[in-house]
């Protein structure tokens, strides 16, 4: 009862809090200084039609590497924590094969699923591979980018595991991909530092006309290489959870 | 009020129906799933507040990605409980 009454007493304090945010909210009529100057100059300096994309990529291209990372690490982590216990577990089914090998092999064989579901998903897997790779490609000419088309890619692969129950992955080619990204990820944004302003700085490369795909410098490299990264790591993640 | 407004408040009471289902729900699949929907409502509310980049997101990582780790997750751990009961 008293525990129940401090958690509400918490909640309504947390909605003290936050209160303020509501009533006294005056929306903005202007932007700041800098929101200013990213608007006037995403579009001029970087050439890049999607606004959000400059920011991301370029005018706060440190925080995406930032992201990146954390990614990684989580990634690493939850690889880590499911190959130890996945390792246990196949020792595990070794033994219960030499000890009882009929029964191990029945339950060790993947349930078959639907002709349809199966056929369906492979139909429709490079379909959706595609739409994730023309998200990130376009990353500066519509919304969307890296982030978002990595995600559809990795949710492609989650619709191929959960229709071929038995169908593996190769982890090497997920690995290298993983890792190549990254490692160019950086690389672009020393050829920054070399050849233009600073760290990450995109104008290295010809800005073309606004609108094209091949345009706004490096941006959309820097994009298709987030992209491959964060539909490896997904994968990976998915791939590792699934055993 | 404004149009966005109208169009926002009952989307927002729909979420946090959603929320209640999934904390209140007793049969876990249907919890992941509700769950799932309060993300997907939250993607539609940031369409209507033009900001398709974070909808695009919400939509792909929290109502997609999040759901079928949970539901992965949810069937190693029943899996795993099977196992020991045997």
């Amino acid at each position: 009862m008293i525990k129940r009454l401090l958690i509400l007493v918490a909640i309504a304090l947390f909605g003290l809090m936050i209160l303020p945010l509501v009533t006294q909210l005056t929306p903005f009529t202007q932007l700041t200084p800098l929101a200013t100057r990213y608007v006037e100059g995403g579009s001029s300096e970087l050439g890049a039609a999607n606004l959000v994309t400059a920011v991301v990529v370029t005018y706060r291209g440190l925080d995406t590497l930032g992201e990146v990372t954390v990614l990684f690490a989580a990634t690493a982590g939850v690889g880590f924590l499911l190959r130890r216990r996945a390792g246990k577990e196949e020792e595990a089914a070794a033994h219960a094969n030499s000890a009882n090998d009929e029964t191990a092999a029945g339950s060790s064989m993947p349930s078959p699923f639907s002709e349809i579901l199966s056929t369906g998903s492979v139909v429709l897997f490079p379909l959706v591979l595609m739409f994730g790779a023309y998200i990130f490609v376009h990353g500066h000419l519509t919304p969307g980018g890296g982030f978002q088309g990595g995600v559809v890619i990795a949710s492609g692969f989650a619709m191929l595991l959960a229709a071929n129950a038995g169908r593996k992955l190769n982890h090497g080619v997920l690995l290298v991909v993983e890792s190549l990204s990254g490692a160019f990820y950086v690389a672009m944004g020393l050829l920054g530092l070399v050849l233009a302003a600073g760290f990450l700085d995109t104008t290295f490369l010809p800005l073309g006309t606004l609108g094209q795909v091949f345009s706004a410098g490096a941006i959309p490299i820097i994009y298709s290489l987030v992209g491959l990264k964060v539909g490896s790591e997904l994968t990976n993640i998915l791939e590792s959870l699934r055993k | 009020m404004s149009s966005v407004e109208i169009f926002i408040i009952p989307i927002g009471l729909f979420m946090i129906a959603g929320a209640i289902i999934a904390i209140y729900q007793k049969n876990l699949v249907a919890a992941i799933v509700s769950s799932g929907v309060v993300s997907l409502v939250a993607s539609v509310i940031y369409i209507v507040l033009a900001a398709p980049d974070v909808a695009m997101t919400e939509a792909a990582i929290g109502s997609a990605l999040t759901t079928v780790v949970f539901l992965y997750a949810l069937s190693r751990i029943r899996r795993q409980g099977g196992s020991e009961n045997d």
